[in-house]
């Protein structure tokens, strides 16, 4: 298994999620195990339904398992915090309040001194490149600008890892590769532990460190894929053959999956 | 910028919007002025209203004698009484309702049972109770803000979106924060529809309790104008009721439309 001397950032041991519906309970991850290093960028991908939104929820503190625990940083996840940043598919920026605003949302609630909070989302805001945008409302910024702020707001708490829940889905096939490597190039500078759930192939394997693949009924891990391909990643590598294997594999891995049967009570 | 904002999301049709505008407001005008015109030839025809010139006449007489200026200040003091305090009390009972589930099991049932009672019928009561002054007006205008706001801000509490408030639990905010910061910002609008739907069902609620009840006001003077055959005067009163009434609601929407300007889809 892995180095057992380290403690990994993120430790999942043998988590589950049945939600009881009706006479038959839905298992939404039947004992998934998973361990994440510090700096690590892990991509999880899968089928709907594999349960990969409800693993990272549980890591986030949002939903309780029912089985197994979820460690992060060596201790179990009881609640939200701000040591672990959130990012959801539908941006959840505050829209009354401005991009800088947003920004300042969690350092507010942390107290962060005026001037300190100013500066650091500065600092943020220009990291994403939302600059000339700082006093805009949400409403007048474009889906890619609404997520970089989202981005920027979660940074802006500094936390260790960054839970990414389908960021990219809902933005065009062109935005979302400009997100890519805008997303890569702000973890280049600002490394931190990232889970990212993604359902496109592609995503998965241009940013990853590893790949994770999950299966659905029960929601499991199918396999795990190395990607040892360098970073700074472009759009050369995206075109290389090395490339092109690695995204076969996954694929493979995702959309020829053997179906498990569920044991007939 | 308004109506630049409004035009802004009809993708396509932004640039004629201004012109339909215009087209819009010529119309209103030409109606109004018909409607004069035809009120006037009526009561030229032989009905019996007043014509407009006799209650512009009438209107000037009561400016000029003060008593306009008297009623319209009874009635106006009365209704701001009872619609701020109808509306405190229906934001903090809906919030309470939205928040706690206990708080809304125990509200609930009363308040959908007095929903359905229009707030002059429980004048008698409260004439009984409560005595002849301004006290049995303001609580019964009260009630009706209070009847018609709550329900809305309650529903805009638990409407909030769930997305937000978990961002706002996983950048490390409590409940109190969660309330004060993403609640009561998020169900603003639902709060200032309510308000809206408040300050007409309390203006309403008004004049009637003033033709019932009352020695001085709109519906009052309209009430005593009506044992002397002074068409007139009722004229009067209905014209300004009626432009009290709309002008009290452009307000309200104006500083609705400035406190959610941040909304997406207007």
């Amino acid at each position: 298994m892995s180095t057992p001397e380290i403690t990994p950032k993120i430790s999942v041991r043998d988590v589950e999620k049945v939600f009881p519906v009706g006479k038959e309970p839905f298992v939404a991850l039947g004992g998934v195990s998973l361990d994440i290093a510090d700096n690590e960028f892990v991509t999880v991908v899968g089928p709907s339904g594999c349960g990969k939104s409800t693993l990272l929820n549980i890591l986030a503190g949002l939903e309780q398992p029912t089985g197994g625990t979820a460690l992060v940083d060596g201790g179990p996840v009881t609640g939200p915090g701000p040591e672990r940043g959130v990012i959801f598919q539908q941006y959840a920026l505050f829209p009354w309040l401005t991009v800088r605003e947003n920004v300042e949302f969690g350092m507010r609630t942390a107290k962060v001194p005026k001037g300190e909070r100013r500066e650091r989302a500065e600092h943020f805001i220009r990291l994403v490149g939302l600059e000339q945008f700082a006093d805009a409302l949400p409403k007048t910024l474009s889906g890619g600008m609404k997520q970089r702020c989202a981005i920027a707001r979660a940074y802006a708490v500094n936390p260790s890892i960054l839970l990414m829940d389908e960021p990219f889905g809902a933005l065009d096939a062109l935005t979302r590769v400009r997100l890519q490597e805008q997303l890569l190039e702000t973890w280049s500078k600002e490394r931190r532990t990232v889970m990212f759930i993604t359902h496109d192939v592609d995503e998965a394997v241009f940013l990853a460190n590893r790949v994770v693949v999950m299966a659905a009924r029960p929601g499991r891990i199918a396999e795990v894929i190395e990607v040892d391909l360098p970073y700074p990643r472009d759009e050369d590598m995206r075109l290389s053959p090395e490339f092109g294997a690695l995204r076969n594999r996954v694929w493979h891995a995702v959309y020829h999956q053997r179906q498990i049967k569920e044991p007939a009570q | 910028m308004a109506v630049t904002t409004a035009g802004a999301t009809r993708d396509g049709n932004a640039p004629a919007r201004p012109r339909k505008n215009r087209t819009f407001l010529v119309l209103n005008i030409i109606s109004i002025v018909a409607g004069i015109a035809i009120w006037w030839g009526l009561s030229l025809a032989g009905l019996q209203f007043p014509t407009p010139a006799e209650v512009v006449s009438a209107a000037w007489k009561m400016l000029q004698d003060g008593t306009l200026a008297t009623d319209v200040g009874a009635s106006l003091g009365r209704v701001l009484a009872g619609f701020a305090l109808g509306s405190i009390a229906a934001v903090i009972v809906g919030f309470v309702m939205g928040w706690y589930t206990v708080a809304r099991g125990l509200f609930e049932p009363w308040i959908q049972f007095f929903r359905t009672i229009p707030p002059l019928a429980m004048l008698p009561l409260v004439l009984v109770l409560m005595g002849i002054g301004e006290s049995p007006k303001i609580f019964v205008i009260f009630l009706a803000a209070f009847l018609s706001c709550v329900i809305s801000t309650y529903q805009g509490v638990v409407n909030v979106d769930r997305t937000l408030i978990n961002a706002a639990r996983v950048l490390g905010a409590g409940d109190g924060t969660i309330f004060g910061r993403v609640v009561v910002p998020a169900s603003t609008p639902f709060i200032l529809v309510g308000m809206r739907v408040g300050l007409g069902s309390a203006w309403g609620t008004l004049v009637a309790a003033e033709l019932l009840a009352a020695q001085a006001g709109l519906g009052h003077r309209m009430q005593s104008a009506q044992l002397y055959y002074d068409l007139p005067t009722i004229f009067v009163g209905i014209i300004a009721i009626g432009v009290l009434g709309l002008i009290m609601d452009r307000l309200l929407m104006i500083a609705g439309n400035k406190l959610t300007a941040w909304q997406e889809n207007r």
